[in-house]
């Protein structure tokens, strides 16, 4: 064999304690999408639906105030010591994919305060279809459009739309007031996403995001089972 | 080596920097950089102030680290924790604003998790778990193979580099400009980082900004930032 194929004293560099430990903490979602597609009041549904069933807390990176964490306080899903609020340098983008720095930093306070904790959300700051999370930060992902923006978002793809764990699309009541296809948007979804699951959801309308909740519980579960 | 200097200097990796202005987001705010030539003006103080400071206590912590190519006899690992937890506090007291403790502490702390996997050793085991950046800095330089005087050069380039970059951002200025601003203070980088490595004496350089200190405390309290710091 040749000498560089013998790998028995070889040290895997990729392979690190500490992520492996964080494969035993809390489950992280990440939640990425455009502006004002409902990503905090998804969080907020998440907090009401999940909160009593698991020890929670949410992570925000907005980009500029501490908006999305007064919503999360003022409507009093979750106590302020369960809140982390991240600056992200005005690129939000950076702070989920290419330097989570900020972010590991107030999931690990988040972990420090409450050692407990099952489920992390993680809300990136309002940013473009390209907006993905980096999986070393979060361990799935939740991209959350809406039917405002026009029944080509789905078409138009982008990493977000294609490659998340869960599509949502939310905001459905609106559909008729815009001319938005609901049933364009499913077939479009379907078709890039290659068998991942997309929902057609109305907050408005369902403010315990119902089938969400579920789909987080059953990450969970996969999740313990896993690491059972 | 130039290798890994390079990556140490590199924005690219992965440490937490890109969140923190170094003051620059309140310079803008209270009117003090405006354009490419405020811009400068800012940059150089602060390179000539906690940039050295920062450039003398990485050198340091590469020294006291150890390593190939820092011309020190490797101490006991006691002696170094000592020695580490000793330049952490003349770091603490070259730094009197609270909000630019926290900044250099989380931006350390930052370095040290993305570090100790890219160039993995026990000296990192040595250090605090929240140090001040130029600490990180040191260790890292040291057990990436780097001399002190590597550690003080990237300590002294950063210092202008991160803000830079923010007030690029912030004020949507011409990225080509904001490189020349960069490039022409390539010089008195090099010369700050010459000056700020510790002699055998062990004396270290303590340039700190009133300026620079109070801008700090007035941006931690502001809630609509951009920025960490
Ligand atoms: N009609 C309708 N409005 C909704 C629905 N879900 C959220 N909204 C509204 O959409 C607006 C934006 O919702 P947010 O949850 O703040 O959106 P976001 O994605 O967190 O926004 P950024 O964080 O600013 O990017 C708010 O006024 C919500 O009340 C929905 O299902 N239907
Ligand atoms: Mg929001």
């Amino acid at each position: 064999m040749p000498p560089d194929h013998v790998l028995d004293d070889y040290v895997d560099p990729y392979d690190d304690p500490a992520a492996r430990g964080h494969r035993h903490g809390p489950l992280r979602v990440g939640l990425g999408g455009p502006v004002g597609s409902g990503k905090t009041a998804l969080a907020a549904a998440l907090c009401r639906t999940l909160g009593q069933e698991y020890d929670l807390a949410v992570v925000t990176n907005d980009i500029y105030t501490t908006e999305d964490a007064d919503f999360l306080r003022r409507n009093a899903v979750l106590p302020d010591d369960r809140i982390e609020a991240v600056q992200t340098g005005c690129c939000p983008h950076t702070a989920i994919r290419d330097d989570i720095t900020a972010n590991l930093d107030a999931v690990e306070l988040l972990e420090g305060r409450h050692p407990g904790l099952e489920l992390v959300l993680v809300e990136s700051g309002g940013d473009n279809l390209t907006a993905s999370f980096s999986y070393g930060l979060v361990d799935v992902q939740i991209f959350v459009v809406d039917v405002a923006g026009g029944d080509k978002v789905p078409r138009k793809g982008g990493p977000g739309v294609t490659a998340s764990d869960l599509l949502v699309v939310n905001k459905t009541d609106l559909a008729p007031l815009v001319g938005a296809d609901l049933d364009v948007m499913r077939r479009d979804s379907a078709a890039v996403r290659a068998g991942k699951p997309t929902f057609l959801i109305s907050l408005r309308e369902d403010p315990a995001a119902t089938e969400v909740a579920d789909w987080v519980r059953a990450q969970v579960r996969a999740r313990v089972a896993a690491h059972a | 080596m130039t290798a890994a200097l390079l990556a140490l200097a590199d924005s690219r990796l992965p440490a937490g920097g890109h969140t923190h202005s170094g003051g620059v987001e309140q310079a803008i705010a209270a009117g003090v950089v405006s354009d490419p030539r405020s811009l400068e003006t800012f940059l150089r103080r602060r390179l000539t102030t906690s940039g050295s400071t920062a450039a003398g206590l990485a050198a340091a912590a590469c020294r006291t680290a150890g390593g190939p190519r820092t011309g020190a006899a490797p101490a006991p690992a006691g002696d170094r924790v000592a020695a580490l937890r000793a330049l952490d506090r003349e770091a603490e007291a070259r730094t009197p604003s609270p909000a630019l403790r926290a900044a250099s502490r989380q931006q350390g702390r930052g370095l040290v998790r993305v570090g100790r996997r890219a160039w993995p050793d026990p000296v990192w085991d040595d250090l605090p778990a929240h140090p001040h950046h130029p600490l990180a800095l040191g260790v890292a330089a040291a057990v990436a193979g780097l001399a002190p005087g590597d550690a003080a050069a990237a300590a002294a380039y950063l210092s202008i580099t991160g803000p830079a970059t923010a007030a690029q951002r912030l004020l949507a200025m011409d990225p080509i400009t904001v490189a020349v601003v960069t490039a022409r203070l390539g010089d008195a980088v090099d010369e700050v980082s010459a000056a700020a490595v510790p002699d055998a004496d062990g004396w270290l350089p303590a340039g700190t900004d009133p300026l620079l200190d109070l801008l700090a405390e007035v941006h931690a309290d502001r809630t609509d930032r951009f920025f960490a710091s």
